[in-house]
């Protein structure tokens, strides 16, 4: 079996607090397709995917503490790194 | 009384927080030596030379952690008080729906406990203030998803049966055993095996598999109250995924020498996680009234496609992907209608009612499964429904031979023939001892002296170990079965077959609704 293309996604519930936020990936990540199922969403990436706070603040023109968004996380894959103003997720190969 | 003047200091950034929250909070102990107060780390023969190269990636502390778990508590009792007093049970999209509930009240919410007690441990055992911490957390987290999965189950179990005495049921119940023993084999291993086992290979490799279709499943059959537990778990959980994958990285960067042990461990969880997740194959497949996703789709895409991601990337460190994975691709075609069978066959012993499954849910299963589904389960689930309309629901009544690691009866069939049954055998000290795959096998015949001394349900029913105090197996007419049933305080509506079931009968009056005109008789042997 021939080695699969990597991609890292980001899976988030659906609600009035993660509608900016895959509006916000969806404007930083050209290439992540946003998969909509009952209850949650799940957004694929070839290889990386970037959540950008300034992005989502932008969209609502209040602040947000990027941090906050673990309480509507369902999964995710990926090597993660976080700081105040993004988060990362991506494969090294 | 700040000066207004006086500017706020600046506020650390969350890398400078977490430094200042996790490091520099440990010392080297003087009283005893290091090595006396951490006994468990180096016996694995796992090499770390410095603990603070573990980093929590998302720089999560003390006082963050606590701040989000209040507001996910707040959210979910807040949801679950609304559910009890809209009588929220009534609202999914089938009374046969809540077996998935029973199965895993029963099946998955004590491995939460398990859970909390392993990583408890981990916490004591790691030398190092980074892991301690994270574990720390995570034992908490796993405390809370029982106990919150045990509350909003509770609305449930007010209405169906097969759920009272879960915890009394784990010690017991032959299928329990499962996963009872999958934690219980991760407790009794290295603190590095144990965390490989579960953060690696379980969280982060499988544990998408039973959260992400399950309860978007159960999203679409209508549950909210299981949803909302579920992604409020979930949500911790992909903090401990993220554990988990730092955790490998770190003890493949610390030592070369790791590596082979570690690869050791990913092969053996792997598998024995594998095991585990049949469960989910047919719960997902014949379980859940409104189809979400198929278990071979599930497992493509999150195995498979994000399994061989994560694969790709570590071997950078010289990991492959674990053994006899492509032996869980073919048997994707198999796996779901082998578990359910076993589940129809056994529905007498266990605490969840089965089912032969509708036309419309082999209809599904045929297009889901074109290669297999037809050929070989289509025609033994008519002959099945034959049986039933002559009154003759089938009942297997002889107990099956169990796999010596995993626990599961020998139902699985050979890697290369979909038409055989698998067994494996190994001899120790002049005993045989039987597997049911090549996975299982590997494992016995590694570590022969820990698998000996597995419990295994069907071996203690015969030795007579499966009966109340007091229960005199010599009198005339006693019944085994019945007696066993006593035991797992199995009562009339907890097992036998969903069609017929007092669950059936409330949850047609419930929603007034007619009863099929077919009923199969239920004149096999019964809990008393």
């Amino acid at each position: 079996m021939s080695k699969v293309q990597s991609t890292v996604f980001l899976a988030l519930q659906t609600n009035d607090d993660t509608r900016p936020i895959i509006e916000a990936i969806a404007i930083d990540n050209p290439l992540a397709v946003v998969n909509r199922m009952p209850a949650m969403v799940k957004i694929d990436a070839p290889g990386r995917l970037v959540l950008k706070r300034k992005t989502i603040e932008g969209i609502t023109g209040m602040d947000f503490d990027l941090q906050s968004f673990h309480v509507n996380l369902i999964s995710l894959s990926g090597n993660i790194d976080e700081t105040e103003d993004e988060l990362v997720l991506e494969w090294k190969q | 009384m700040s000066n207004a003047t006086t500017p706020a200091p600046k506020k650390l950034s969350l890398k400078e927080k977490y430094a200042q929250m996790t490091r520099g909070l440990g010392w080297e102990t003087t009283y005893q030596p290091m090595d006396k107060v951490y006994p468990q780390t180096t016996f694995e023969g796992i090499k770390i030379h410095d603990w603070d190269k573990w980093e929590d990636p998302f720089r999560l502390t003390m006082d963050a952690y606590w701040k989000y778990q209040a507001e996910k508590e707040r959210k979910l009792y807040a949801i679950i008080d609304a559910f009890q007093q809209n009588n929220g049970h009534l609202n999914v999209s089938d009374g046969s729906y809540v077996n998935t509930l029973k199965l895993f009240l029963t099946g998955i919410s004590p491995e939460e406990y398990s859970a909390h007690r392993m990583f408890a441990m981990l916490g004591r055992n790691f030398a190092g203030v980074g892991p301690q911490i994270a574990a720390q957390m995570q034992s908490i987290d796993e405390l809370r998803h029982a106990q919150t999965q045990v509350h909003t189950i509770s609305q449930f179990n007010k209405y169906f049966n097969g759920m009272h005495d879960f915890r009394h049921m784990h010690d017991r119940v032959w299928y329990l055993s499962v996963p009872k023993s999958y934690f219980e084999d991760a407790m009794t291993a290295g603190p590095f095996e144990g965390i490989v086992a579960i953060s690696f290979s379980f969280e982060y490799v499988l544990t998408n598999l039973i959260f992400m279709p399950f309860m978007s499943a159960a999203a679409y059959n209508g549950d909210m109250a299981t949803v909302t537990f579920g992604f409020s778990a979930q949500s911790d959980e992909a903090r401990h995924m993220t554990l988990g994958i730092e955790c490998i990285k770190f003890l493949l960067e610390q030592d070369p020498a790791n590596v082979p042990i570690v690869q050791r461990y990913i092969d053996k969880w792997f598998w024995r996680g594998y095991r585990l997740l049949t469960l989910v194959s047919m719960m997902l497949d014949y379980m859940v009234p409104k189809k979400i996703m198929s278990w071979k789709e599930a497992w493509n895409t999150y195995f498979v496609q994000n399994g061989g991601s994560l694969f790709n990337d570590l071997e950078r460190y010289g990991i492959r992907m674990p053994k006899y994975w492509e032996e869980t691709v073919t048997a994707a075609d198999r796996l779901s209608s082998e578990a359910w069978n076993t589940f129809y066959n056994y529905a007498a012993a266990a605490n969840f009612n089965s089912w032969c499954p509708s036309d419309e849910n082999m209809d599904w299963m045929s297009q889901k499964y074109p290669e297999t589904f037809d050929k070989y389960y289509r025609p033994r689930f008519e002959h099945y429904r034959e049986l039933e309309k002559k009154g003759q629901r089938w009942y297997n009544t002889t107990l099956p031979m169990l796999c010596q690691v995993c626990q599961i009866p020998l139902v699985f069939s050979e890697p290369d023939d979909p038409t055989q049954t698998c067994y494996r055998e190994s001899s120790y000290h002049g005993m045989k001892y039987h597997t049911c795959s090549n996975g299982c096998r590997d494992i016995f015949d590694f570590e022969p002296e820990k698998y000996v001394q597995a419990w295994l349900p069907v071996h203690q029913i015969y030795q007579g170990n499966c009966f109340n105090p007091g229960t005199d197996p010599t009198v005339e007419g006693f019944n085994p079965l019945a007696a066993v049933l006593e035991y797992y305080h199995f009562g009339p509506g907890d097992n036998m077959d969903y069609h017929g079931s007092p669950d059936e009968a409330n949850w047609l009056k419930w929603k007034g609704l007619v009863p099929r005109t077919e009923e199969p008789k239920t004149d096999e042997p019964k809990a008393a």
